[in-house]
């Protein structure tokens, strides 16, 4: 409401007062090119990763700078590695999927369980395993969206009957003995010395990178996620965009449960699960970096593995196994420390320009 | 009934005047409430109302003025324990009640801090010592149900009990007076058969020789319950009135005053042509009731009303934004039934809405302009599916640039803009869907004087090219500079249609304030 007193009313008055720069600066307030900040903001996350190595390198030239040493990186993290992937959609549409994790396993077993005791062929397997991914992936979305349910909470919820099943299924033990030709495509096979299941993991993130960052669905995704009000008033499917994030989510995680049980061989109830929190700590780290601010894939792949080289480093150096915990943990909380901060700025400069 | 002149008032406030930079908001007025008043305060949106209650709630510190507390002199500004002391209490518009906590814990609320923390709270006493307020001031109330499940005029009767249970009985100091209630525009969303029962109840607080001060909108309210009226315009008191002794036509001047009337601002593109081809029949709501009218061609049409009386649902209801009950709506030859609207077949039917909560319903503040503004139309620029950043740049800029939008690179975050900027952005955002309908609602909150101008004739040059404009404002000023009729509702039905000479700024507050009577008389 103007103040409706005489001085209110003088709306002719030429003065294009308190309102941002002045006609004669037309340029905007912070420059268009990127200061240094900006680049080093962008830059920040692929820094450390290289320092990382660089440090490693000198300590432990003969252990950790090897092919070997890398292709073995590079190979047993595509799990963490797609897992943090299916993360990065959810997030952007606003709703946390905690059963990540629980639905990888259940692909995995429901292929185990149709290739090894029911003697199905390996790649019906494979779809059938991706099936229930995926259904359990609607289920989720379902609940959340139209029941209106913090997602927080019904995936913790979910994720807990999923893994009761999973002992119910496999009857508490592991299922062995997968096809051979499923481990051979998944880590038996190597392109420029590094395990096939590396590129699989490339692949989604190429994909994911390319419909968040260059086409119209991306952009609906974004505002689901930061202006729910905004997007249903423009008009967008929000319900509909939600349901297929999270069954989106659900498949990615079946492909890395999959790509598990290729590495390994095998399916069994619960290792899945320790992969949840270093894909939280690295979906949340790589959103400080590449596209700050923004769930991205890059900096997904970037955080999964500045976070594996890390740990793989400090082991090789004599470091016991916890410090993966220690890693992990210390990683996330800073990582959502950080994106706080920034907001923090990015709404000190709205308050300026009131 | 004001009690006799020597007797000290409960209240009374000297030369007050409270400055923000160079405006006064309020210029040495004096106001007394005496116990037993009821004591209405009218004036207009910005006639420093709401500046006055602020001061007496402590918020404020004025800057010259003296208030007197039971006709002793108290520093300024009040603090919370003198507030306390001297028993004055407020009731705002927004009630301040908690609606998933029952009505005991609610009525309980203010006690809590007070309380040592690990105290017992004796649940079945507390909620008998309730019922025994809620029974002396002939309320219906159970304490044990959630305040969410009690109707509109029961959660008011819960706000004002609690805040007035213990005026007027005997106080244990002896020095705390009898007490002050404030209520800030209580019957803004009842109607007036609730509205009564309220008044009820401000008579038993007055019977128990506490003292109220009824601020309101509504002219034909305040004269059935106050005793006394005092009335301020422009920050300047215009005189304390005996209410048995005025009329309405009287308070109106008041309210008004006599000064020149402006120039009549009749926009250039004022030449409805005599199409109607945009037509609402029947639209009904929650607050709105059977509100039907025609948008001619080349027109702004404004809405209006005071607070409650639901104008400003209509845009959100023909947008399908929120709920309507019935309605048609005609756009042509085309008509769509309102109640089952949504913002997407809103949209395909050639409406838009840019609604007044920039910050939640209109943007995403955190990302950039460009995404903000091109939100709705993003499907134009890609190609085979792919839309790069320097295309989405371009097609943003494009946009932006005609409205002038500063400043101009589209890669900045949307919150990065002024006020002005963030609006002209929402226009831009929606008139590249070439909307055939234009819905905005308060088009200028929270914009510059400059901005102001500029948003006004892009509203004007829009109607000009053909698409009708609804503009749903509280704001008369602007109404009167941008709208070629304005439509003013009341209590959820149009009373009036305010157009020509006649669409002014004074125009409009006058028939905003006229009674129901009043309209009564004159159709």
């Amino acid at each position: 409401m103007s103040n409706s007193g005489p001085v209110g009313v003088s709306t002719d008055s030429p003065r294009l007062g308190t309102d941002a720069p002045s006609p004669a600066s037309h340029t905007a307030p912070r420059p268009a090119r990127r200061s240094l900040g900006g680049w080093l903001e962008i830059a920040a996350l692929p820094l450390a990763w290289v320092l990382v190595i660089a440090v490693f390198s000198i300590l432990k030239p003969s252990t950790f700078l090897t092919l070997a040493n890398f292709s073995n990186i590079f190979g047993s993290y595509s799990v963490p590695f797609i897992l943090t992937l299916s993360l990065v959609l959810p997030l952007t549409c606003g709703d946390y999927d905690l059963s990540v994790a629980s639905v990888a396993a259940m692909a995995a077993m429901t292929t185990a369980i149709l290739n090894v005791n029911h003697h199905w062929a390996i790649v019906p397997a494979i779809v059938a395993g991706l099936v229930v991914a995926a259904v359990l992936g609607l289920i989720n979305g379902s609940i959340v969206i139209f029941f209106e349910v913090d997602s927080l909470i019904v995936t913790l919820g979910t994720s807990t009957v999923l893994q009761g099943v999973l002992l119910w299924i496999s009857g508490s033990t592991t299922i062995s003995g997968l096809s051979p030709s499923l481990v051979q495509s998944v880590i038996g096979t190597k392109l420029l010395g590094i395990p096939l299941s590396f590129y699989y993991g490339l692949i989604i993130c190429v994909v994911l990178w390319y419909v968040l960052q260059h086409t119209a669905l991306g952009k609906r995704l974004l505002f689901v996620g930061r202006g729910r009000t905004v997007a249903k008033l423009s008009g967008l499917r929000v319900a509909r965009l939600r349901l297929g994030s999270f069954m989106m989510s659900a498949l990615l995680a079946g492909v890395a449960g999959i790509v598990y049980a290729g590495i390994t061989g095998s399916a069994d109830p619960t290792s899945a699960l320790s992969f949840l929190l270093p894909a939280f700590a690295a979906v949340f780290l790589g959103a400080t970096g590449v596209i700050p601010g923004r769930f991205n894939a890059w900096g997904s792949l970037i955080a999964v593995y500045f976070l594996a080289t890390g740990i793989t480093g400090l082991q090789l150096a004599g470091a016991a196994s916890y410090v993966q915990q220690l890693f992990y943990g210390g990683a996330l909380v800073l990582a959502v420390t950080f994106a706080q901060l920034s907001r923090r700025r990015e709404t000190r400069v709205e308050d300026t320009a009131q | 009934m004001p009690v006799r002149d020597d007797a000290a008032a409960l209240v009374e406030l000297r030369g007050l005047s409270k400055r923000f930079g160079a405006n006064w908001a309020l210029d040495g007025v004096d106001l007394r409430i005496d116990a037993g008043e009821i004591h209405g305060l009218l004036g207009q949106n910005g006639s420093g109302k709401s500046t006055l209650i602020k001061v007496l709630a402590g918020y404020h510190a004025p800057d010259a003025g003296e208030l007197r507390l039971n006709g002793r002199v108290v520093s300024l500004p009040l603090s919370a324990r003198q507030l306390k002391q001297h028993r004055i209490r407020f009731v705002h518009q927004d009630l301040a009640l908690i609606p998933s906590l029952t009505v005991l814990e609610n009525f309980l609320s203010g006690d809590f801090g007070l309380r040592r923390g690990l105290a017992p709270l004796r649940w079945r006493r507390e909620s008998a010592a309730a019922r025994e307020v809620f029974a002396t001031y002939g309320l219906d109330l159970d304490p044990n149900v959630l305040v969410r499940d009690i109707s509109r005029l029961a959660r008011a009767q819960l706000a004002i009990a609690r805040a007035v249970r213990d005026l007027g009985t005997a106080d244990d100091d002896g020095d705390g007076g009898l007490g002050l209630l404030v209520l800030d525009e209580p019957t803004a969303f009842l109607p007036r058969d609730e509205a009564d029962n309220l008044f009820r109840l401000m008579r038993a607080v007055t019977d128990r020789g506490a003292g109220v001060l009824f601020v309101s909108h509504d002219l034909e309210e305040t004269v059935d319950i106050t005793d006394r009226v005092t009335v301020i315009r422009d920050g300047k008191l215009v005189g304390t009135v005996a209410t048995q002794q005025t009329t309405t036509n009287d308070l109106i001047s008041m309210i008004i005053g006599h000064t020149l009337a402006p120039r009549a601002t009749v926009p250039e593109s004022a030449r409805p042509t005599g199409d109607t081809d945009v037509r609402v029949s029947s639209l009904s709501g929650p607050l709105v009731r059977e509100a039907s009218f025609e948008i001619r061609h080349g027109e702004v049409l404004g809405i209006t009303g005071l607070i409650g009386s639901g104008f400003e649902q209509i845009p959100y209801m023909l947008f399908g934004a929120r709920h309507a009950t019935a309605g048609e709506l005609g756009i042509g030859p085309d008509r769509f039934a309102i109640a089952p609207m949504t913002p997407r077949r809103a949209m395909d039917a050639g409406l838009a809405l840019i609604p007044n909560d920039r910050a939640v319903e209109g943007s995403a503040p955190s990302l950039t302009i460009g995404e903000n503004v091109a939100l709705p139309t993003i499907d134009r620029i890609s190609q085979w599916g792919r839309i790069s950043e320097s295309r989405l740049t371009e097609y943003a800029a494009s946009l932006t640039q005609e409205l002038d939008v500063r400043p101009s690179d589209p890669r900045l975050p949307y919150a990065a803009l002024s006020g002005g900027n963030q609006q002209k952005v929402l226009l831009a955002k929606w008139l590249a869907t070439n909307p055939r309908l234009l819905l905005i609602s308060e088009p200028t909150q929270g914009v510059d004087v400059g901005a102001r101008e500029q948003i006004f004739r892009l509203i004007r040059g829009v109607a000009a090219q053909g698409c009708r404009v609804l503009c749903a404002s509280s704001d008369l000023d602007q109404l009167a500079q941008v709208c070629t009729r304005v439509l003013v509702f009341r209590r959820g039905r149009i009373t009036d249609e305010v157009s020509g000479g006649s669409l002014t700024k004074h125009g409009l507050t006058e028939v905003l304030f006229r009674s129901d009577a009043a309209v009564a008389q004159q159709s």
